[in-house]
């Protein structure tokens, strides 16, 4: 913990004024249940391969995304974290051709189970991309509550106020916009819009958030309030994040998942997994310690 | 010789400079070409105009009683005007869902791979002749349509449209409008096509991630984001309609009666339909007449076509 | 709370056999009333399978996915529904011009046949008129496009995209009624001259060729013209061996394209080139006649025998489809398969 608290001081000291609330208090590492009483849920796969046509994009990929942790997902580019990232929420299918072999469970459910919607499992998994993505025919208001409008059939007007004004209280974005709501989602600045797009998934109450280099497109204030942010949402939820960013990384995640190519044109694989520290400062396989010293990627 | 001296060099610079005023004729004449086919092509639409009024100018100054019919000029051309708006209307009314469904089947539901063929289909009605249209109207579509429009009258007859009696031929406004409404629906449906199959992926991605059906997301991002595109590939098939010719020649029986009935043997005709029913036989001032028809035509058209670019334009902006 | 994933999921027959179902279903009900045919058949399958998919997906999957079940449902039958006239036309227009074609309607012109005859005039005063009217609309509109993409805007160009979009909205009766109008003004009325024809069906032409070309003058790449201006070549010379060669292939298929679109019009001609019976090559006297006019005027003053009449109007509206097909076809593959690589 001290490693990491010593980066995040080192951060701030260049900073003269940020508006990152920072609580002083980051959750403990082993707190399991949410703060408001709903138990998070692990999402866990077992020998995942991915494919692209006949392209073998990821291979044999087995890992644990804990609860109420944030787990980092970090590689040079092209080794697959994304396409592992984005069949985690059904979401690789997507693409033609696309092809998933192995188990993904969450909580124990086989997500690509016989009767299962993956309009289900995207409401249970939600996403926040790299380019933030508010739908720009709608207000602010409008975009949070759109997960709503679709889930939830028939939701009462201050009911809705209610959840649109708690998770843009979650995505520490309310105050900004509080008196704007009805504004298009598209007026706002970048780091505001990604926050937006947070506010949009956490509004269905997600068990899980995945985020694609969810800061790559922002200036690094904004990055490093939306850290913080994260910092605080992993006591409600279970978080992945896939960063090329390794400072980032160490900065905010608890676990980190290093995965890697041999060579162009192989699968990328899970080279090792563990807790955030050890990774950084130990790892136990040679190439990690190479890509997290900067020898490459 | 060409100069394809090195112009680096003192040398090179001195060659270049020696051929230069060859260079710069070649240029010249070739640049003043350029310009005068601008020039011609924007003379060409001044002319369109002007030779029009010019040669509408008699019917305009004449008075009533020398005009065809006896009527005054808008009396002559008001009725033409509304049976020229009232098939356009129908066409475009039934093309636009349609084309817009067309669209979203060929951009987003039918297999990747089929986009191109399939869009080429559609593309296809687009390509055949007014004529054929025209035919094709007359000898299949209308007496096809004679059934259905018999059952119109009966269960629907209270409604002013159906009101009857139904043709028994099928030559009647409603098959003029349905024939426009084939005709006009791959330009709406190419306008649509395009601007759905660009909507960012991110968008709908970002639908789909929060648990949104197909149809849904469709509705969210995809709808929203081609609207204005829509309108103006719908005002531009209105365009269309409002000139179109041949098929509503062909098809429509004519009794100049200005009505919203649809199904029955007398209907209104077109600006266009009528110029092409009469203009053959006419001399004098009935040529003029049609001529002034013809001019109003152009105006309806114009402002149709200048109201969708810049409805686009504003897309563009924004 | 703990949402099981597993819900009802209809399994992946189910379209195709909801769809024979109702086929089924609808084909028993309407011989049962006894009004069997197939557009009928078609329409009540697509309703029954509407109602169908809608219930059974409400209670085996839930309301938002039988939405979406029904709306694509809806959204293919739209499809299907667009494609029937097209399937119409094809084969309407190939059952009834089949019969008219002959080496007499392709050899043989009107004059002085009763009942008899064919439209070699007709085939010759397309060729001619629609010749005239790409000579007349090719250089001009490719000098356009030139100007507006070599040369740059300023206020002439932007004039002349602007005036350019009004000219495609242009009705084509309204084209050839100035064709008339100018001819008038210098030859009297009542003229009626091939080459008024011409000049009419370039007014449509012109913008086709002038937005086609500018399209495909833009994707040469700048890099290119700056490597021959590097060389000390003048601008002309550019443009003439560097950039119209990398456009050719296209350029072609844009000047295709726009021959495809006019050669079937048949408005602007009438009230032009006139109708005539013989065969008459001289764009400069006289009157012509082009296909898509003479298949309007079998139809509407059809000779003695009526029926041999129709054929004919018939087989000129295929062999209008046959040639616009054609060109459409060629252009593209033309485009596909010579059209300059840029790496």
């Amino acid at each position: 913990m001290g490693a990491i608290g010593a980066t995040r001081a080192e951060a701030e000291v260049g900073k003269t004024e940020m508006k990152v609330t920072t609580t002083g208090t980051q959750p403990a590492p082993e707190a399991a249940a949410a703060a408001d009483g709903r138990p998070a849920k692990t999402l866990e796969t077992r020998q995942v391969n991915l494919f692209y046509g006949d392209f073998h994009a990821v291979e044999d990929v087995t890992l644990k995304v804990e609860p109420n942790k944030v787990t980092a997902l970090i590689g040079s580019s092209g080794c697959g974290k994304t396409t592992f990232l984005r069949s985690l929420n059904r979401m690789h299918e997507l693409t033609t051709g696309a092809r998933v072999e192995g188990e993904i469970t969450l909580d124990g459910q086989d997500i690509y189970g016989r009767g299962v919607d993956p309009v289900q499992v995207r409401r249970l998994v939600g996403m926040v991309f790299q380019s933030p993505n508010p739908f720009p025919t709608m207000s602010i208001y409008d975009n949070v509550a759109a997960g709503l409008n679709l889930n939830a059939g028939r939701v009462k007007k201050n009911e809705k106020d209610a959840i649109v004004e708690r998770s843009l209280r979650g995505a520490h974005l309310w105050s900004e916009v509080k008196d704007r709501l009805d504004k298009p989602g598209s007026s706002l600045s970048g780091g505001q819009q990604q926050r937006l797009c947070i506010a949009r998934a956490i509004a269905v109450e997600p068990e899980v958030l995945l985020m694609d280099e969810p800061c790559s497109a922002l200036d690094p204030v904004a990055t490093l309030a939306i850290e913080d942010l994260i910092g605080e949402l992993k006591s409600k939820f279970t978080i992945a994040i896939v960063t090329h960013n390794m400072q980032q990384a160490s900065r905010a995640s608890d676990i980190t998942a290093f995965f890697n190519l041999e060579e162009t044109g192989k699968p990328g694989r899970l080279i090792e997994i563990g807790p955030t520290e050890k990774i950084f400062t130990s790892p136990a396989q040679q190439a990690t310690e190479d890509y997290v010293s900067g020898r490459f990627g | 010789m060409e100069a394809r001296a090195d112009t680096t060099t003192n040398a090179g610079q001195l060659l270049a400079a020696a051929s230069g005023g060859r260079r710069q004729w070649g240029d010249r004449i070739f640049s003043n070409f350029s310009v005068a086919a601008a020039v011609t092509i924007l003379a060409l639409l001044a002319g369109v105009a002007t030779f029009l009024l010019i040669q509408a100018a008699p019917a305009i100054t004449a008075s009533s009683s020398e005009l065809p019919g006896g009527k005054s000029l808008i009396d002559y051309i008001a009725p033409l005007a509304f049976g020229t708006v009232l098939a356009a209307t129908i066409a475009v009314i039934l093309a636009v869902p349609l084309a817009v469904a067309v669209a979203l089947f060929i951009s987003h539901i039918a297999p990747k791979r089929l986009l191109l063929p399939l869009g080429y289909m559609v593309d296809l009605l687009a390509a055949i002749p007014s004529i054929v249209y025209g035919l094709w109207g007359i000898f299949v579509l209308g007496p096809a349509a004679v059934g259905p429009m018999k059952w119109l009258e009966q269960k629907l007859g209270f409604i002013p449209f159906f009101q009857g009696p139904a043709s028994v031929t099928g030559r009647t406004m409603l098959v003029a409008g349905l024939v426009l409404t084939v005709m006009i629906l791959p330009i709406v449906s190419a306008v649509a096509r395009e601007v759905f199959s660009q909507t960012p992926r991110k968008l709908q991605e970002g639908a789909l991630a929060l648990g949104a059906t197909r149809w849904e997301m469709l509705r969210m991002t995809v709808l929203p984001f081609g609207k204005s595109s829509i309108i103006s590939g719908a005002m531009l098939g209105l365009g269309r309609a409002l000139g179109e010719t041949m098929a509503v020649t062909i098809i429509l029986s004519v009794s100049g009666i200005v009505t919203f009935n649809l199904i029955s043997q007398a209907n209104p005709s077109t600006i266009a339909a009528n110029i092409a029913l009469d203009f053959p036989e006419s001399t004098g001032l009935a040529i003029n007449t049609l001529i002034a028809s013809g001019l109003v035509l152009f105006a309806i058209t114009l402002v149709t076509n200048l109201a969708a670019r810049a409805i686009i334009a504003r897309q563009n902006i924004q | 709370m703990n949402p099981t994933l597993e819900s009802g999921v209809l399994p992946d027959w189910s379209p195709y056999g909801v769809v024979a179902g109702s086929a089924v279903l609808a084909a028993a009900l309407l011989l049962a009333a006894g009004a069997f045919s197939v557009a009928l058949l078609l329409v009540f399958t697509v309703l029954v399978a509407m109602v169908v998919t809608y219930t059974w997906s409400r209670r085996v999957e839930g309301p938002r996915r039988a939405k979406d079940r029904l709306i694509t449902l809806t959204i293919v039958a739209a499809f299907g529904l667009a494609l029937i006239p097209l399937l119409s036309l094809i084969f309407e227009v190939a059952k009834r011009g089949i019969p008219g074609l002959s080496l007499e309607f392709l050899t043989e012109d009107a004059r002085g046949q009763i009942g008899g005859g064919g439209a070699a005039h007709a085939l010759v005063g397309t060729l001619v008129i629609t010749g005239v009217a790409a000579l007349i609309s090719i250089p001009v509109g490719l000098m356009a496009a030139i100007y507006l993409t070599e040369y740059g805007g300023g206020r002439l160009g932007r004039a002349l995209t602007f005036f350019v979009d009004v000219m495609t909205g242009i009705p084509s009766i309204v084209a050839g009624l100035f064709a008339y109008a100018l001819f008038a003004l210098f030859l009297g009325p009542g003229i009626r001259l091939g080459v008024m024809g011409s000049v009419a069906l370039s007014v449509l032409m012109i913008p086709i060729v002038i937005r086609t070309s500018e399209e495909v003058l833009k994707i040469v790449p700048n890099h290119l013209r700056e490597a021959s201006y590097a060389l000390g070549t003048p601008k002309w010379r550019t443009i003439t061996k560097v950039v119209l060669p990398t456009a050719f292939a296209g350029l072609i298929t844009g000047m295709m394209i726009a021959v495809a679109r006019i050669i079937g019009e048949t408005a602007p001609l009438l009230v032009t080139t006139g109708v005539v019976d013989s065969i008459n090559s001289n764009p400069l006297s006289g009157r012509m006649q082009n296909l898509a006019v003479y298949a309007y005027s079998e139809y509407r003053t059809p000779g003695v025998f009526k029926q041999a009449s129709y054929d004919r109007a018939w087989a000129a509206a295929l062999t209008l489809i046959v040639i616009v097909m054609v060109l459409n076809l060629v252009a593209r593959l033309i485009y596909r398969r010579y059209r300059t690589e840029i790496r």
